[in-house]
């Protein structure tokens, strides 16, 4: 597919050479590239780091085409739709658009839309649309359920999808590449580009950006010099288990005073708000250091952020929040606080730093404990040898399309057979069957319930001609407001307390589960203060400011994410490789040597198993590499098959490396490769699955994409709470009587991604088949010492809510009816 | 045996037995309150058909709440054998909910009504009664010295058991939340929980309830297969 090198001299109207030439710059070979793809009309995929001038690139060929025709002899309508994953990026990208367009004069109209941009705004957008518009997936989904939108689109050139990386992978992105689908439709001659970091499998985001079959053209842009990367050998010892990295932070200070500006990543927002409060403990210097993550206030991220773009933040202790978005010049070094858990996330974090493309990024990680001291050292190695992460496969939900389809038909009248085609060009749907996508139809017309007694009920309806249409205006206007794939947590609004009344300034907000666990009195560290919990008023969680230097309640530890299949073999390979041991610190090699002469060194391609006894229970310790996830499913269904064998199961955690069962009976007689038998992947799995609460929320998820039921009626916003009942309501009652219904298949699914690992589970268990090889040991092992230390922090799940009702059960004679 | 006394009992199939004014009741873990010495159920707030009339109006909630209502009462029928079954109010979802029930399910009302007595108290979603099913309409009942009526009267009312509230009740521990259906008492009247498979729940610390009782009543709790009796100091509210 790949077409002949573009012939120099390049293709720049000389008004843009121009600007180039006053700007210093030569425009780069990929942004001629680019240029002359579009002249052919090619869709395009272009992958460039960052500091590579890739927004620029992907926005040159509509620029000059813009520039080339008279206003007069234009077209009506947008002429290219900009879609970002970020409200922030979408902002920020027309602001540096509108540099060229000022300097060279163009007559060009930029504009964006999210959903922060007000009514009045959002309809002269409409009246008057501009060349270009700038804005989100969502604000693509809601387009598409809008009955003006073809003639709208009817003109559109070209559609730039940025960040793709980021987006492809996820139901957003389903939502988002059949969205493109519907644009296509209005405008069959639109061009698709998509931006993208780099990837490892570039030929998957090609077929995703085009209209299948067809596959984008690729565009590489010059890869920037390797990063420096190194691992923090703290002078201190490096702690046996935790996720706080506290031990290095004095290292971590000193490092930051010799960057200009610093972005000082972590994987959770409770770590962010640790480090943060750490490194202002030991700021004698009083350095510029700021916090941003997701549940702080939009107003006080964008403060942060604005700050940062000035110049006048000297570090930024950041989240996931960070990883993606606005281009700051200024930062020229990223630290990663506790291991990376994947070597992409790494490099897009790495990449965030110094974008000029000459000069290499400069990266430090701190790892928070001896496991994660072995997964950075394979980070680094993996960067080093531009090893990347791969994707797992990925089918299109098909909740998505429920919505999708919802919306389409709210837009104009369609044939399911324009439906059905229509979707499948779309890359993640390009294999559904006829079968899912009528279930999927029939869904959304009356529900797809095998009892057909809502005959006389449906959301769309076919007329005469055959085509389907939303029933009414009032249902289309509910669809529109349940558009998107992200469905938040319930959450509660963080506010000051003023006087008994609340109504105070709001600092942010919270998932609500967290202050279900707090009282009153108690204190807690957020926004890098220490807040007294007063209390819970409808949807705002009062605090006031508080004396204490440190909160009652500690912060949440451990990782959202889980580390990565690829990372997981280099660690597992690294501990196997003796040579490779004397690349690591003293005392981390002590540990390994210490584990060989106690115990065994796990071998690469099978599982050590240890059993011990201690303190009147007996152990089983194993050692897997494959992510917190999978280890979670493997121990939940360990523990049925142990609780069948009769050795009585207490309880088990697990973290991204290990996973620790104990019971009250030894378990060194069993037979091992017996109990890790790829068989309990079905029956069981199924049985406990079922019943998991797990599933319960991943049904309400996929309830409120699909529309089952809404997130909002109109005017008032439901309460998280009251929707997490009534879905585990219906949950109940649909899988006792229609258990294949399609938004319980959406939901197994999910499941079986999202939160199960299954996959890598099973990949796991097909791995070790007879090679699982037991040590029984007279007491714990050295590997097995920083699982151990994280027993007591999680209770065994299954009956774990009767047993909360179970303890809450109170004594009778003392508080009785008398 | 102590007939006078007030403390509740476990019995073995999961259910508490307790006084409320003098009369000895029957809490069973599906929702149901058993009154044997009158061999009488009692179930509140069905709620049939509310997934039709969700429907109606373009939200497709799956159709089965109705049959899984009637499946589980008439679970509770055969397990107790009882002369009386009294539907306590709201029995159906609304004025038009009896027209919407599919066919089997009338037949299943039709076969629960044989052989027993069957009661419907009217309620605010049902003010009228059933026009066509089997069984007799009424506003309230005495029974012993209990009085049954819908929906609970304002004031502290010895002996008076309803529905209406949809009580339920929220207790927290390691770190999580579990929000289950109740019934709530002081010992001297009686909240049934909803019994409805669609049926939302209203928490027993929500200001509705306080009118109704002279001090903190308890919950009953419906677990999977037994009652938990809660105290009010473990309960908590939602927000």
């Amino acid at each position: 597919m790949e077409r002949p090198a573009p012939s120099l001299p390049p293709t720049l109207p000389s008004q843009f050479e121009d600007w180039f030439a006053a700007k210093g710059w030569a425009a780069r070979d990929h942004q001629i590239a680019m240029v002359q793809r579009a002249k052919v009309g090619r869709h395009v995929l272009l992958i460039a780091p960052t500091g590579g001038g890739k927004t620029l690139a992907g926005f040159l060929p509509s620029l000059i085409d813009l520039s080339q025709t008279p206003a007069s002899e234009r077209a009506e309508g947008i002429h290219t739709l900009y879609i970002s994953p970020l409200k922030a990026l979408a902002v920020d990208v027309a602001r540096n658009l509108m540099a060229p367009i000022e300097e060279m004069g163009l007559p060009i109209r930029v504009e964006s839309r999210t959903g922060d941009t007000n009514l009045s705004k959002r309809q002269r957008q409409k009246a008057n649309p501009p060349d270009i518009l700038l804005t989100t997936p969502e604000q693509l989904a809601l387009f598409c359920a809008w009955d003006g939108a073809r003639a709208y689109f009817a003109n559109l050139k070209t559609v730039i999808i940025d960040e793709v990386h980021a987006l492809h992978g996820s139901k957003r992105g389903d939502l988002l590449c059949l969205g493109l689908a519907r644009l296509q439709s209005f405008a069959p001659a639109m061009r698709r580009v998509g931006l993208s970091a780099t990837v490892e499998d570039p030929d998957r985001l090609r077929r995703w950006i085009a209209p299948r079959p067809e596959v984008a053209d690729l565009v590489l842009g010059t890869p920037g010099a390797p990063p420096r990367i190194e691992v923090l050998l703290s002078d201190q010892r490096v702690p046996w288990a935790g996720h706080s990295a506290q031990h290095a932070m004095a290292e971590v200070y000193e490092t930051l005073k010799t960057a200009r500006t610093a972005l000082v990543f972590v994987n959770t927002r409770w770590q962010s708000e640790f480090a943060f409060q750490e490194l202002w403990r030991l700021n004698e210097d009083n350095l510029p250091i700021a916090l941003h993550h997701g549940a702080l206030a939009p107003e006080q991220r964008r403060k942060v952020e604005a700050a940062m773009a000035r110049g006048e933040l000297r570090a930024v202790v950041c989240t996931s929040t960070l990883d993606l978005g606005i281009d700051w010049g200024a930062v020229d070094l990223v630290i990663q606080l506790a291991a990376p858990k994947g070597s992409s996330r790494l490099v897009q974090r790495i990449g965030r730093s110094n974008h000029r493309l000459d000069e290499p990024s400069r990266a430090l990680l701190v790892p928070a404990n001896r496991f994660e001291m072995l997964e950075c050292q394979a980070a680094l190695e993996a960067v080093a040898a531009g090893a990347l992460d791969g994707d797992p496969p990925r089918t299109g939900a098909l909740d998505v399309l429920a919505q999708h389809l919802m919306g389409a038909c709210c837009g104009e009248a369609l044939s399911s057979e324009a439906l059905f085609a229509e979707a499948r060009s779309a890359a993640p749907y390009e294999e559904m069957s006829q079968q899912d996508f009528d279930d999927v139809l029939s869904f959304v017309s009356n529900g797809g319930y095998a009892l057909r007694t809502y005959d006389q009920f449906h959301r769309i309806v076919t007329g005469q001609d055959g085509l389907w249409r939303v029933r009414n205006p009032q249902t289309a206007q509910r669809h529109r407001l349940n558009v998107g794939a992200i469905v938040a947590g319930a959450t509660l609004n963080i506010r000051v307390s003023s006087g008994r009344h609340g109504g105070g300034r709001k600092i942010g907000e919270a998932e609500e589960w967290y202050f279900e666990q707090l009282t009153p009195g108690d204190t807690f560290l957020f926004g890098g203060e220490v807040w007294r919990f007063e209390g819970v008023s409808g949807m705002d969680a009062r605090v006031t400011r508080s004396a204490d230097k440190e909160p009652k309640i500690p912060s949440w530890g451990g990782t959202k994410f889980s580390m990565s299949t690829h990372l997981a073999e280099r660690v597992r390979d690294m501990i196997m490789d003796r040579d490779h041991w004397q690349h690591l610190p003293g005392d981390v090699q002590d540990w390994l040597g210490a584990q060989a002469a106690h115990s065994a060194i796990p071998a690469a391609d099978g599982l050590l198993v240890e059993t011990f006894p201690r303190g009147g229970k007996h152990y089983l310790v194993c050692y897997p590499f494959e992510g917190r996830l999978a280890h979670t499913t493997l121990a939940m269904l360990l523990t049925r098959r142990l609780d069948r064998l009769g050795v009585a199961p207490l309880g088990f955690v697990c973290n991204d490396y290990v996973l620790c069962i104990w019971a009250m009976k030894p378990m060194d007689g069993l037979d091992l490769n017996d109990l890790f038998q790829q068989d309990m992947l079905g029956d069981d799995l199924e049985a406990w699955l079922d019943d998991s609460i797990m599933l319960k929320r991943m049904f309400r998820h996929c309830a409120l994409i699909s529309g089952l039921i809404e997130r909002r009626f109109t005017g008032a916003e439901k309460s998280g709470r009251q929707v997490t009942f009534s879905s585990d309501l219906i949950y109940d009652v649909l899988r006792k009587h229609q258990p294949d219904h399609l938004l319980l298949r959406c939901a197994r699914a999910d499941a079986a991604v999202g939160m199960l690992d299954i996959r890598r589970l099973g990949d796991f268990l097909q791995r070790i088949v007879g090679k699982v090889r037991g040590i029984s040991l007279p007491k714990v092992s050295p590997f097995a010492v920083p699982v151990m230390m994280e027993i007591g922090r999680e209770a065994i799940a299954g009956a774990a809510q009767e047993a909360i009702l179970e303890a809450a059960a109170f004594d009778l004679i003392s508080e009785a009816l008398s | 045996m102590t007939g006078a006394t007030n403390s509740p009992v476990r019995l073995p199939c999961g259910s508490v037995r307790l006084t409320v004014n003098g009369e000895a009741v029957t809490l069973r873990p599906s929702g149901a309150l058993w009154l044997e010495q009158h061999q009488t159920v009692v179930v509140a707030d069905l709620h049939l058909e509310k997934g039709s009339a969700y429907a109606a109006r373009g939200q497709m909630l799956p159709p089965y709440d109705t049959a899984e209502t009637l499946r589980r009462l008439t679970q509770e029928v055969a397990a107790l054998g009882p002369g009386r079954l009294i539907l306590l109010g709201d029995s159906l979802h609304d004025g038009k909910a009896e027209a919407r029930l599919a066919p089997t399910d009338v037949e299943q009302i039709d076969r629960l009504a044989q052989g027993l007595e069957l009661l419907w108290v009217i309620g605010n979603h049902d003010a009228d009664g059933p026009r066509h099913l089997p069984g007799q309409t009424l506003d309230e009942i005495t029974i012993g010295k209990l009085i049954l009526r819908h929906e609970p009267l304002p004031t502290p009312q010895p002996g008076e058991v309803a529905g209406h509230l949809h009580p339920c009740a929220k207790v927290t521990g390691k770190g999580r939340s579990v929000r289950r259906r109740c019934f709530a008492t002081d010992g001297q009247r009686l909240i049934l929980p909803a019994f409805g498979a669609y049926a939302g729940g209203l928490n027993l610390r929500d200001a509705a309830f306080s009118p109704l009782f002279a001090k903190p009543p308890i919950a009953a709790a419906l677990g999977k297969d037994q009652v938990h009796l809660i105290g009010w100091s473990q309960l908590v509210a939602d927000r």
